[in-house]
């Protein structure tokens, strides 16, 4: 059997005021796989996918990656750090936190150039990543300039430009329109069939259905809630009504009045 | 838009706004094929460094316009247009350097040859024994001329510093302070106020268009000011916010401190001719100095 990807074990984060964002999470991701970990905003889901991805450490219990534990002192460590970069790529929840370079070229080219790939790599890898996503005409422009869809589109080209192993992603269908939406979850889709892990820490219960394979619930109370498959997880109103991911209905039908509650969930059939 | 006509700071912010999207974000003219646009941004760095010293130490009127008169050849062949570049250095000089330039021209501060008088008081007056305030305020030569160095000093200094600022994309000039060793932090603050200036203007803007669209008829003054003060605390709390997290979304993509660029930075024999028709500048300089005795 294969190494996991990411193995935590009680992991748990503080920040410097105490207030805890994560407590006792244990989770494990294989190669290939695509992991689902669902929650309310506020749950801890962009702390545990920045611990993922070497961002922050955990101030209680472990997260190793790819059998490594990860932390500051193994980052200082330039070899290690680069090889671990080029092997996962983070999608940030807000593509202004993203997008820092002059234009979108230069974005697209930042994490191959701060690799050190060679120059004729580089143009090659940013031109098929601005052509995938369809975002050549956009090229020149500043990130300023650029619509929320473009923004996220553009954010996700410069994760393609790298072609990491994992892509750990922090909301990527939050705030988008609806075509954008179904455009990211077909492109999420496309990057599972070449065999990549994906970490998707998302709210959207629909999402969720059509991405994962496997899905952790984080509590309101920083915890681990549950894990399971899409279907044991998404059927189970109960959980997700605890975990604050559905809500009671109260709504009319002529005279009479119905309470149920009000599940984000399509069925997709064929 | 109509409702910014009465009120200051949200009519300053929208054309602050403005000003920066054209002026700081324009890379139109680093992309132009002109002599300064070819040097590579080390060489010009130095030169231009050069230059700033130069003009620095020069005393000498005579010297001071030749090198202006060098900034805006350089403007030309580097084909910067000379009415954009003139209004970008112009537009700081009478406020900045005008302020400190104008009360140097009068005896009170330069004494000398007196070119006309401006106001006469009976007699001298002496405060507190500390300063004393001759009974003919007049304007000098020797204030004058002072006065005339300084802001053709100023002018220069303005010019070339321009000049390297819109002849070179960004992130090459942060590729050339790092081949300097210039500090990584430095670079990196360079890098994100470059990058998020603007965000937080519009977020300044938005803020403001936000409150008057929940805002009835007139609030008073004091009222005002404190908005404006909570406003600030919030903006300075989101910049922090920001700037930890764009740092660590620069970090997850290999960022280590260093600023690189695609084409790696070559010296050719463009820049040597540059560096020595920058050196022959040089020695004019020095030599029209000298040439005061």
């Amino acid at each position: 059997m294969s190494e996991p990807v990411f193995e935590l074990e009680n992991t748990g984060y503080s920040y410097m005021d105490g207030l805890v964002a994560l407590d006792n999470i244990s989770l494990q991701v294989m190669p290939g796989e695509r992991v689902v970990i669902l929650g309310v905003n506020g749950s801890g889901k962009s702390t545990l996918i920045k611990i993922m991805d070497g961002l922050y450490f955990p101030t209680t219990g472990e997260c190793r990656a790819f059998g490594v534990a990860l932390t500051e002192r193994q980052f200082r460590n330039e070899e290690f750090a680069f090889s671990f970069r080029r092997k996962v790529g983070l999608l940030f929840q807000d593509p202004d936190v993203q997008l820092f370079s002059p234009t979108v070229w230069n974005e697209v080219a930042f994490a191959p150039l701060q690799l050190g790939l060679p120059e004729r790599e580089i143009k090659e890898r940013v031109e098929d990543a601005l052509e995938t996503l369809g975002i050549q005409h956009l090229k020149e422009r500043a990130p300023y300039q650029l619509s929320e869809g473009e923004k996220k589109k553009v954010a996700l080209a410069s994760l393609l430009s790298l072609d990491p192993q994992v892509w750990l992603m922090d909301e990527p269908t939050a705030n988008l329109d609806p075509r954008t939406q179904g455009w990211v979850i077909d492109f999420l889709l496309s990057l599972a069939d070449r065999g990549k892990t994906l970490v998707l820490a998302i709210h959207e219960l629909e999402v969720a259905q059509i991405v994962a394979q496997r899905i952790y619930v984080l509590g309101e109370d920083h915890r681990m809630a549950a894990q399971g498959s899409p279907d044991e997880i998404l059927g189970n109103n109960d959980l997700l009504a605890r975990a604050n991911l559905i809500h009671v209905h109260r709504h009319f039908h002529g005279g009479d009045v119905h309470r149920h509650p009000h599940v984000h969930k399509h069925d997709h059939h064929g | 838009m109509f409702f910014y006509r009465k009120d200051f700071v949200a009519r300053t912010l929208a054309e602050l706004t403005e000003a920066l999207q054209r002026a700081v974000f324009t890379h139109r003219y680093a992309r132009l094929p002109g002599l300064l646009q070819r040097v590579d941004p080390r060489v010009k760095l130095v030169t231009l460094m050069v230059f700033l010293i130069g003009a620095a130490m020069a005393h000498r009127i005579e010297t001071l316009m030749g090198l202006y008169a060098f900034s805006l050849f350089l403007a030309i062949i580097s084909r910067v247009p000379l009415g954009f570049f003139l209004k970008r250095v112009w537009f700081f000089i009478p406020i900045f350097a005008g302020i400190i330039a104008v009360p140097a021209i009068f005896n009170v501060i330069t004494p000398g040859r007196p070119v006309f008088t401006v106001f006469r008081f009976p007699d001298p007056i002496s405060l507190l024994g500390l300063v004393h305030i001759p009974a003919e305020i007049t304007v000098t030569e020797q204030g004058l001329k002072g006065a005339a160095i300084f802001v053709i000093r100023v002018a220069d200094s303005v010019s070339l510093a321009v000049l390297l600022v819109i002849t070179t994309e960004w992130m090459r000039l942060l590729s050339a302070l790092s081949a300097f060793r210039f500090p990584r932090m430095g670079i990196l603050m360079l890098a994100m106020t470059y990058r998020y200036i603007f965000l937080f203007l519009r977020v300044a803007e938005e803020m403001f268009l936000a409150r008057r669209s929940r805002t009835v008829g007139h609030t008073p003054a004091r009222e005002k000011r404190r908005w404006i003060a909570g406003g600030t605390a919030f903006l300075l709390n989101r910049s922090y916010n920001l700037g930890n997290e764009v740092y660590l979304a620069m970090l997850s993509r290999g960022w280590n401190g260093r600023a690189r660029v695609l084409e790696e930075l070559h010296a050719g024999w463009l820049d040597a001719l540059w560096a020595a028709f920058s050196l022959l500048i040089l020695v004019a300089i020095v030599f029209s100095e000298k040439g005061i005795g």
